[in-house]
């Protein structure tokens, strides 16, 4: 069995960050990865997708974007090799190729089973990411035989799908984005939305996330918010990363011929239902953009930051007619895209931390067993927590708590 | 928010909504309920229902009373009247849903109601009931609540708690998203 004080799972930028936290610190660690470096961002991304954050905001633990175009967005090969220059820079000690197993206690540390060898260590950091697996609601086992069904980690792009129309149910980024090409595509599109995040991608002349990011929102704690419960289960920023900045919401969607729909809540007999409750869906999504807006407005106005006034953005229109039912067995749907989320996959923790809906307990990333911890998940510690940008500082916290506990240990 | 905080006071424990919350991740079984009606007929189109019992918190329960519904068709449907019609029903269940969560959510977000009232219209085409037109559905084709709420907050904070309530109301999820019934006769 080889040692290591920590074994890190997964060498991605929240992996590589606490990497870069230990080596600062001096602890003896490896970064098990089960492909290569950046390994979903090499394998689950669609060809048109960007990175929802500008690059200037590209910052991890000893690196910054000292491109060309700061306020632009990387393409999915340039996040690949952004984090295979940081795991070489860094020097990083990455063991590709290599899948972990299983994770155990064993004594005072734990037992990491690979497929290629056997780690003892007395800590680990589960950095595998938070979107390892798209979710697929069990709903899907009502759809017909004979439509094509795929989620956002397998799509590529529109030349893959049958001719027809598509049924993209979630209205977060990979949902309207995809919706988007898809409907460019000449396919006709039906977006079924639930619960979302509106945001603009420009506001007063600034990228949203600089506002989010000057008015220190994006580094608001976990400890110090009322509804963590909710701030972890809120859906992904409405947003696209393009050349031309622009936004991309349910208004543009409805505009370019895009239908939308309620919230997909049943299939029975082959008819999906969706739900009556479409215009509270905008208007709970409006009335929060609204109170962000107003949370910038009254931070610019006491920082005096000297910029474009404030703006304020037509609510969403809800469609004149929208059906309640749409008939899959019609041949009008060729298609459906579940664009209803991701999960981690943890499937090989051999641990006692998981809650009855099989989540890690957890408190900002250090687990109820001690020694062990997690990294990237949605407001671990910050609100940035599963951005690249967020990793730094979450790295920092809990290599200072991880080696903490060595010593008191 | 310009309301003094600490004289805020919609008549709604919070506290003791939230201590139930709070109890969910160790006894999650303690939220399962069950909501009973006995329906009699009377005659014709009228029947009275009771409502005493219910299940929850881990045990039967009791209202503090055993109340009655009756139900009819109006003189214009050529019936007796003896009761709201049971659509009406759902409007009064629909309405009152909402407001309770208007008051548990003003409560909650400290913001004062003075008065809140809710007018409920819904639209029935009686072609489908009546088996003379298979295009047309029995129940609404469209349901329209109307609030006028005065409170000590802005009007975005109003509209925000309207929009809160229906997120949370059972009776509109009831209304909105399908539910499996099932009859049968013993």
């Amino acid at each position: 069995m080889l040692k290591t004080t920590t074994v890190v799972v997964g060498a991605g930028h929240g992996g590589l960050a606490m990497s870069h936290c230990l080596a600062d610190r001096s602890i003896d660690h490896v970064v098990l990865e089960r492909g290569e470096v950046a390994h979903s961002w090499r394998t689950q991304r669609w060809d048109s997708l960007r990175l929802l954050t500008p690059n200037w905001m590209t910052r991890l633990p000893g690196y910054a974007y000292c491109g060309e175009d700061p306020a632009g967005y990387l393409a999915a090969p340039d996040v690949v090799e952004l984090i295979a220059d940081y795991a070489k820079e860094t020097a990083a000690p990455v063991r590709a190729n290599t899948t972990v197993t299983s994770v155990r206690q064993n004594g005072d540390g734990y037992v990491v089973q690979t497929d290629q060898d056997c780690w003892q260590a007395r800590s680990v950091v589960l950095a595998a990411g938070a979107s390892t697996v798209a979710k697929v609601p069990a709903l899907q086992a009502g759809v017909p035989a004979g439509i094509t069904t795929l989620t956002p980690a397998v799509y590529r792009n529109p030349g893959e799908l049958p001719d027809g129309g598509v049924l993209v149910v979630g209205a977060s980024a990979s949902g309207i984005q995809i919706a988007e090409e898809l409907h460019r595509s000449g396919r006709p599109v039906t977006v079924a939305v639930g619960e979302h995040v509106r945001m603009p991608r420009t506001y007063r002349g600034q990228d949203i996330l600089w506002w989010m990011d000057a008015a220190g929102l994006l580094a608001e704690r976990y400890d110090q918010i009322p509804d963590l419960v909710r701030a972890r289960r809120l859906p992904s920023m409405q947003l696209v990363g393009s050349p031309d900045r622009r936004t991309l919401d349910l208004n543009s969607l409805s505009d370019l011929g895009v239908r939308l729909v309620g919230r997909l809540v049943g299939i029975r007999d082959g008819i999906a239902q969706f739900s009556g409750s479409l215009a509270n869906t905008f208007a709970l999504a409006d009335l929060k953009l609204g109170r962000l807006l107003d949370t910038i407005d009254a931070w610019a106005a006491r920082a005096g930051v000297d910029s474009e006034p404030r703006q304020r953005f037509a609510p969403t229109t809800v469609p004149a007619a929208t059906p309640l039912t749409l008939d899959l067995r019609s041949g009008e749907t060729r298609t459906i895209l579940w664009a209803t989320g991701f999960r981690p996959d943890l499937s090989w923790l051999d641990v006692p931390v998981f809650d009855r809906r099989g989540e890690v307990r957890h408190d900002g990333g250090v687990t109820t067993s001690a020694g062990l911890y997690l990294m990237g998940m949605p407001f671990l510690r910050r609100r940035n927590s599963s951005f690249i940008d967020g990793a730094g500082a979450d790295a920092a916290d809990l290599s200072d708590h991880l080696t903490h506990y060595l010593h008191i240990n | 928010m310009t309301t003094m905080h600490a004289q805020v006071d919609n008549g709604v424990n919070v506290e003791a909504l939230l201590g139930v919350r709070d109890a969910l991740p160790d006894t999650p079984e303690i939220a399962q309920f069950q909501w009973r009606t006995t329906v009699s007929w009377v005659n014709g189109t009228h029947s009275r229902s009771t409502v005493d019992t219910f299940y929850g918190f881990g045990e039967e329960q009791h209202h503090k009373t055993t109340f009655t519904y009756d139900a009819d068709h109006p003189l214009a449907f050529a019936a007796q009247d003896n009761g709201i019609t049971p659509v009406e029903y759902v409007l009064v269940a629909l309405g009152s849903c909402l407001t309770a969560g208007i008051a548990s959510i003003a409560q909650q977000r400290k913001i004062q109601l003075r008065s809140v009232q809710a007018t409920v219209e819904a639209d029935e085409d009686l072609h489908g009931i009546l088996g003379a037109d298979p295009a047309v559905r029995n129940g609404f084709s469209g349901v329209r609540v109307s609030y006028q709420i005065d409170a000590d907050a802005t009007a975005d904070e109003i509209k925000a708690l309207v929009a809160q309530s229906q997120k949370r109301s059972a009776v509109y999820d009831i209304l909105t998203n399908p539910t499996h019934v099932t009859v049968d006769v013993s």
